[in-house]
Order: C-alpha cells, then structure tokens, then sequence
C-alpha cells in the first residue's frame, strides 16, 4: 500500500468564549496548515471537512464551511464526527489514486450552544434521552462500572487530571494550564459521582487542520513529512446496556490494525509518546489498557507507577490531552497534529525528546462507541 | 437579535432552533411501551442465532445481525450493574431535579442492562449489584418513564 504522509498541520489556541465566528476559525487554521506546509490553497486538491449540525447550529454543515476552507472550489466532502476519522477518509481519498493533496479541517465551538442539551441528543429519543443522558452522566455510568470491575480507585483517575493539567502548561494552545494536586480534584464540585469537576473536560472552542499527501507528493514538498505508518478504527454497539462498559476490546480491535500495519509487536516499549482522547480521566486509565500498554484493569497501578509521566518512558498527553482542552470534533485531529509535532522535533517546550513513533487517538459517540488510532512516525 | 459585548465591538447573535419530531417508535419499541402500558409487564426480544435477550426489545440483534421476532416476557426485578449520582441541574432534560440516581438494570431474564432511575432509596445505601424491583407509573404515556423508577428490594 502506498504511504500516505502529513504535511502540514495547523490549530487554533482553544479556549471558552472565543469572539470568532466559525468561518475566521476555520479560515485561521486552513491557513496556518497551508503556511506549514509551504503550499497555498490553489495547491490544495480536495478537502474533508468535519463539522457537526448539532454543535453548530447548521444543518447540512458541511456545506456551510465550504468558504472558509477553500472548499468552494474543489472536490470537498464531510465526516460528521471526531477529525480522526476525517484524517481517514482523507488518507483513503489518496489512496483510491481519485485525489491528491488534501486537506483536512475540524472545528467546533462548544460555548455558542448547550452542550448538555446537544449531547442528550445522542441518546435515542424513543428510548433513554428521556433520562436525561448526557455526555457526562453516561461517562460517570462507564466509569463506575470500569473503577467497580477492577478497583481503580478516584485517586488514580485523579492522577490523570493532575498529569495532564500540569503537561498543559508547556502547550501555549491549550485552554486550561493548571498546577493542582489530587487533593485538588478530589474535593472539586461534584457532577456525577464519581466524576468530578477536575474530572472532567471543559467546553471549548477550536479548530485544527492537516494536509495529506501521497509518497511523492511528500517527498517533494515536504522537509519533514509524518508517515501514517499503521492506522485502524473499530466501533461498539450502540445503546449502552447492551455494552459492557468496562470493555476495550473495540479499542483492542482497532490499534491491533494500527500496529499490525506499523510493524508494533510490543507498544509499550516502541511507542515514545501518545496523545489519547481521555475527554474525562477514568478514560485516560481505560485507553491505556485497550491501547496495550499494560493489561486489563491494571491502569491504575500503571499511573501510580509515573510511567506515563513526562519524565516517564511513554509520556501520555505532553499536550495537556482533552481535559485540558475539549473542542469537540477537533480534539482527536489536536491529537494527530501534537503526534507530528513530537515526532517532527517540534513540539517546543512539551517536546518528548528523541520521539520518532508517536500514537494518537481519537473517539465517536457515547462512552468511546467508537475509536481510531494512528501509528505516526518520522 | 445581535447584542454588542461591553464596547469592544464584539457581537453575539442570540437566537434559538425550534423543532419538533414526531419519531416512528418501531415494532419492538411499540410492542414494549404497549406491554407495559397495558399490562405493566416489561417484554424483551431474543436473537435467533446467539440467543441473548434484548431489553428494551430491538429490530435485529447488534451483535449477530439477525432480525429479532421472538418476544420474551422478563420480570420486572433485577441487579444494579451500574449507576451514577447526577447532581448537576439542567432541567430541560432531566426527569427528577438533582440529586438523582441513574444505572443500569440487568433484568432478571434479560442479557442487557436497562438504563433507568433508581428511587426511593438513601444515596448511601445504593450499590452496584444491589437488587431491585420496577415501581410503575398510575397513568402510562407510553414512554421509557412508565416505569417511574427502580426501587431496592
């Protein structure tokens, strides 16, 4: 199969609030991408946008975003979900031999709507939206069940925010750098037991682009291109009782893809860095089980360990991760883009020195329905 | 209508979407909300191939792709799997004000869990595999509410 490679990759600082309007997000990081990777728009072949009706307010969004991402006049077409699978569709775009240079653009801002309300509206209207399932209660109904199973304990999910609040500082994008401790989030405003405020990701407003290119493209445009060596995605059933919530192997299922394409036999040792969608902190502990890099119900003690700590053998979440900064449908392509950026040289003062294989993560739907991995590499 | 922020020239459109749906529930939803509204017994259906029981009953199983038209009456006890402690207010949504308790129910009989509320117990008495029993509503509606709540037992 021929290799598909990142060329450019752009983001916009994500925070709460941003006084933009979507087209100037997403004009912003088309732009920032292009100017990464040395191209204009008249480079640019063909685009994937994801965008999402609910979270902006638009119907058939992916036609109201056209303009600002160069799209009015090329080849375009729209995942509505996490830019992961957008990243996806884009690389088998190439692949097909259809089309060349593409762009991939995911954007969202939580803070024009109710977040609430909208992820209410995942759940079925006939069934359980009548509960008044959201994204956070149905998340505090996993993470009970995982933390029951196999007795992770708060404090250790704590561990998680902690790490990844503190990692935050070092990324100038991300929208909450914190210095807290466990005690800090342990006693933080209680939303659904056992989740908690500083359990939990914020509402954000953001954007990210990357631009795909085939071998030769890359080879002859770009300096440092990031080979998507491995990739796969995998999804569960739909209702939530009808899962097992504790249960990874969807996610097992799918990196499986990624490091069987990538030539991974033992990930804990040849993965350097990894950037998860843990969009509450049990999640990070679950990722890292399905991820392999240790074994069933044995995160915690894998977080107690400091091994995915910055000083750690496979930081997690150099940027801050989603807890630090949430906007929804961009924060798995955040993932990608921080992945390219370790394993170009170039993550600054978050860099993972010596990174050259990176992973980065992505989920869909209630509870991580589904998930998309990428192996990355140099 | 445009409000301007302060005197920074910023401005926010404030408007809102009205919608209204009428959704076709389906058969198997139909049959479930139709049983337990007229007979207050809770039903579930079960695939042909692997043999698990759905509840709430589904047009074909997820897992084998099969459609399901063998429907099984459950009874209205089972174990909590799961549950959580809502205690933030977002009252267009929420059937109970906060703090309110929902979980997940494994029906004695059934192979899934249904997801619902937990009443009429302490917060600090509730746990994950306690049992419980369905308290129905006086005046059904044909809606997952029909069950008001899951009481321990």
């Amino acid at each position: 199969m021929e290799k598909v490679a990142i060329i450019g990759v752009g983001q916009t600082r994500y925070e709460r609030n941003n006084p933009c309007s979507h087209d100037e997000m997403a004009f912003e990081v088309t732009n920032k991408a292009l100017e990464d990777a040395g191209l204009t728009i008249a480079d640019i072949d063909n685009s994937v946008t994801c965008t999402n009706d609910f979270w902006d307010g638009r119907t058939i969004s992916c036609m109201t975003i056209t303009d600002a991402t160069g799209s009015s006049r090329v080849p375009t077409t729209n995942v509505e979900g996490d830019g992961t699978y957008g990243v996806l569709m884009g690389m088998t775009r190439i692949l097909s031999g259809l089309h060349d240079i593409t762009l991939v653009v995911a954007q969202s801002k939580g803070s024009i709507g109710e977040p609430n309300l909208i992820t209410n509206a995942i759940f079925d209207p006939v069934y359980d939206r009548i509960l008044g399932l959201d994204a956070v209660n149905s998340a505090a109904l996993q993470a009970k069940r995982y933390m029951t199973k196999y007795g992770i304990t708060e404090g250790q999910c704590a561990r998680v925010s902690v790490k990844n609040h503190k990692n935050a500082k070092k990324n100038p994008y991300a929208q909450l750098p914190l210095d807290i401790t466990v005690e800090d989030v342990l006693s933080s405003r209680p939303l659904a037991d056992p989740i908690k405020l500083l359990d939990a990701s914020p509402v954000s407003d953001g954007a990210c682009a990357v631009i795909l290119a085939r071998e030769s493209d890359a080879k002859r445009i770009c300096r440092k291109p990031v080979w998507i060596k491995g990739v796969g995605h995998c999804s569960d059933m739909y209702h939530l009782g009808d899962r097992d919530l504790s249960d990874v192997s969807v996610l097992q299922t799918a990196v499986k893809k990624a490091y069987d394409m990538a030539g991974i036999k033992d990930p804990k040792r040849e993965i350097h860095v990894a950037e998860v969608y843990e969009a509450f902190s049990y999640m990070e502990l679950m990722w890292m089980e399905g991820l392999g890099f240790c074994e069933r119900g044995r995160a915690g003690k894998l977080m107690d360990s400091g091994f995915t700590q910055m000083e750690g053998p496979l930081p997690v979440n150099p940027s801050g991760g989603v807890l630090s900064a949430h906007p929804v449908l961009a924060a798995g392509l955040a993932r990608i883009v921080e992945g390219v950026l370790q394993v170009r040289g170039e993550a600054e003062d978050r860099q993972v020195q010596g990174a050259s294989v990176a992973l980065a993560h992505g989920i869909e739907g209630a509870c991580g329905q589904g998930h998309c991995v990428y192996v990355l590499e140099r | 209508m445009t409000v301007e922020l302060g005197n920074t020239g910023t401005r926010l459109h404030q408007s809102r979407i009205r919608l209204r749906y009428n959704w076709w529930v389906g058969k198997s939803m139909g049959r479930f909300y139709r049983e337990i509204k007229e007979k207050r017994k809770i039903w579930g259906n079960k695939c042909p191939v692997c043999g698990l029981v759905y509840v709430p009953p589904k047009e074909n199983c997820p897992r084998c792709f099969e459609e399901m038209n063998e429907f099984v009456e459950l009874g209205d006890r089972g174990r909590l799997l799961t549950y959580t402690v809502v205690r933030y207010s977002v009252p267009l949504i929420q059937p109970q004000t906060p703090p309110y308790v929902m979980g997940i129910i494994k029906l004695d009989g059934a192979d899934t869990g249904l997801t619902h509320l937990v009443g009429e117990a302490d917060l600090e008495d509730i746990e994950v595999g306690m049992r419980l029993e369905a308290v129905f509503r006086e005046n059904p509606q044909g809606n997952l509410l029909d069950i008001k709540y899951f009481k321990p037992i």
